[in-house]
């Protein structure tokens, strides 16, 4: 019996299949089983570098990028612009002594950092970092992204409990409560492109978004325009960071779920914090913003330049995923921490139900809305959306980018600073 | 031997030391962290027969779902940290003889199918799009009736859980 009728969408997506064989290749001298073995290490090898690179990127550029907004210099001694800071903060930790606490639960203790970098780094298997570059071409791989940094949580979970402090503890539960709330609109913002695409693989999303950046699925329809926005704010949550960093409030908890921590245990936290980053802004810009596509050129670099066009298409995506983890820098730098229910209300009671309208509204837009209109769209925010950044871009740099000493910008003008002169006081007696 | 059959052997083994550890573990969080291991590991074994969306659903069900609950029950029930479980000797008995049947009977039948291991996944099992469009059409009655019963589960849950309201006048 015909179960279904395949969909040019779907049939394209259940046919298509890449396979690791370039790599494979490279080692065709060994015999059958090592090349495979071989191929796998290799990969497992350059992903593991990339994502330990890119932490050590991430903390240098989060010490910046905070400097910067509280008017500091951050890091500038260790290396040109401070970068090798973080490399010396590493030698630091390695020489810490590593401790757990007398009450601890000491295995639990000693693991749960491991548990959290290894579910963070089993997302880098399923992402493509351009057309075919990924580490094994899972036909399901936005649901296994899903599944896999959902689990991110019990490093966390086992962290607050193993530690035996209540610290530790208050931050694990936040934690675990926060994900899993969370983890409902997530999955369902990451509905609304799969629906447009027809597929889970995130290859295929990523291939159909060639061409001109019109053609991104965040300028598809207006649902998946909102979409983007929640999944990214519901994306940053899930990674605990600010203002959702509730699991380690330092101003209630010390440090919350890593209180008890020290020296490299502690660094490898930071690392799976910093990879789940990295792996939810690739899914981000992979379902959205067209992937390792640039936007500006009409066909698959890849196809016409051959492995150069695939660096291309990789160092794409990465800058992609690089300026993603800096807006969620830049939102932690800006906004206050939310209390926990201010979290849980914002996402049961407005997440949660935008979410939901956002899934039956695609839908509705994928049946019924004619090609017209959904070509008009695609031009009309797309270039809305350039107009408003150019245009932002222009009032930044045209308007006076400093005030006088002694004087306040913006709305704070004519407000009294410290440095402005006082008014002639009265004659004190 | 295949790199196959090599891959199992290695990932059941894992699964079934784990799945020891959870019975032999006295403290309670420690084996619900072993009953993850043997969880990933079934989803794992999944993945190596090409059943991908299978092995997904597991990591997103047990490996998140359930095990979130097991760990929010034992520290949100246990009356002191790091509880220990204390196995008296007649329950001892009876679980061995309750294991010792079990295993009898798995053997017994895993014997009876005359494969000495699973065949090496030729293509990716069905995925998403033919497991939904089953759900749709075929099964589209068995389907309805479980999001029914979840649904109601769902409602009786909010139900359990909502705030007590009291009596504006006072009475309670």
């Amino acid at each position: 019996m015909e179960l279904y009728v395949p969909t040019p969408k779907l049939s394209r997506a259940l046919t298509h299949g890449s396979d690791l064989s370039p790599v494979k290749d490279l080692f065709s001298f060994l015999p059958a089983p090592f090349d495979a073995v071989a191929a796998a290490v290799v990969v497992a090898g350059v992903l593991i570098t990339f994502v330990a690179v890119s932490a050590l990127i991430f903390i240098w550029l989060e010490r910046k990028v905070s400097a910067r907004m509280q008017d500091r210099l951050g890091p500038t001694r260790v290396g040109p612009y401070g970068l090798l800071q973080t490399l010396a903060d590493g030698i630091k930790l390695l020489t810490k002594e590593d401790v757990a606490p007398d009450v601890a639960d000491k295995w639990l203790f000693r693991m749960a950092p491991y548990i959290a970098f290894c579910a963070s780094f089993v997302a880098f298997v399923a992402l493509p970092f351009g057309n075919g570059i990924v580490g094994y071409p899972l036909g399901v791989g936005a649901f296994f992204l899903l599944a896999v940094l959902s689990s991110e949580i019990f490093g966390v979970i086992l962290a607050g409990y193993a530690s035996g402090s209540k610290w530790s503890l208050f931050g694990g539960i936040r934690e675990a409560a926060q994900v899993v709330s969370y983890e409902v609109p997530r999955s369902l913002c990451v509905l609304v492109p799969v629906v447009v695409a027809g597929t889970l693989n995130l290859t295929t999303v990523g291939q159909q978004q060639v061409g001109f950046f019109w053609n991104w699925n965040v300028f598809h329809d207006p649902f998946t325009f909102v979409a983007f926005v929640i999944f990214f704010i519901v994306a940053t949550a899930s990674c605990k960071r600010a203002p959702f960093d509730l699991a380690e409030a330092e101003s209630e908890l010390v440090a919350g779920f890593h209180t008890e921590y020290s020296g490299l245990r502690w660094s490898v936290f930071f690392m799976a914090e910093y990879a789940s980053m990295f792996a939810v802004s690739g899914a981000a810009s992979l379902l959205f913003l067209g992937g390792w596509h640039t936007g500006l050129l009409p066909f698959e670099l890849s196809e016409k330049l051959g492995w150069a066009g695939h660096v291309l298409n990789a160092g794409v995506f990465i800058a992609k995923g690089f300026a993603l983890v800096i807006v969620m820098m830049w939102i932690r730098w800006s906004l206050p921490r939310l209390r926990i229910d201010q979290v849980m209300m914002t996402c049961l009671k407005y997440f949660l139900p935008i979410s939901c309208g956002l899934l039956l509204g695609v839908c509705v837009w994928e049946l019924y809305v004619p090609n017209a209109v959904e070509n008009g769209w695609k031009l009309l925010s797309a270039f809305a959306t350039l107009a408003a950044a150019v245009l932002l871009v222009v009032k930044l740099f045209t308007g006076p980018l400093t005030t006088p000493n002694g004087e306040l910008p913006g709305v704070w003008a004519g407000r009294p600073t410290p440095l402005t002169k006082p008014a002639p006081a009265p004659e004190a007696a | 031997m295949s790199t196959d059959a090599v891959l199992f052997a290695v990932i059941a083994g894992a699964i079934c030391v784990s799945a020891l550890m959870v019975v032999v573990t006295r403290d309670i969080v420690r084996s619900a962290v072993w009953l993850l291991f043997t969880l990933i590991g079934v989803s794992t074994l999944y993945f190596l027969l090409g059943a991908e969306f299978v092995g997904a659903t597991q990591l997103i069900v047990y490996v998140g779902g359930t095990m979130v609950l097991v760990v929010f029950g034992v520290m949100l029930t246990a009356q002191r940290q790091f509880l220990k479980i204390k196995t008296a000797g007649p329950e001892w008995v009876m679980g061995g003889i309750l294991a010792l049947a079990l295993f009898a009977v798995l053997v017994n039948v895993s014997l009876s199918l005359g494969q000495k291991h699973p065949a090496p996944a030729v293509a990716t099992l069905p995925s998403a799009g033919p497991l939904g469009m089953a759900f749709l059409s075929k099964y589209v009655l068995p389907f309805e009736i479980v999001s029914v019963h979840l649904l109601v589960v769902l409602i009786g849950a909010a139900y359990l859980a909502r705030a007590k309201r009291r009596p504006k006048d006072g009475q309670p």
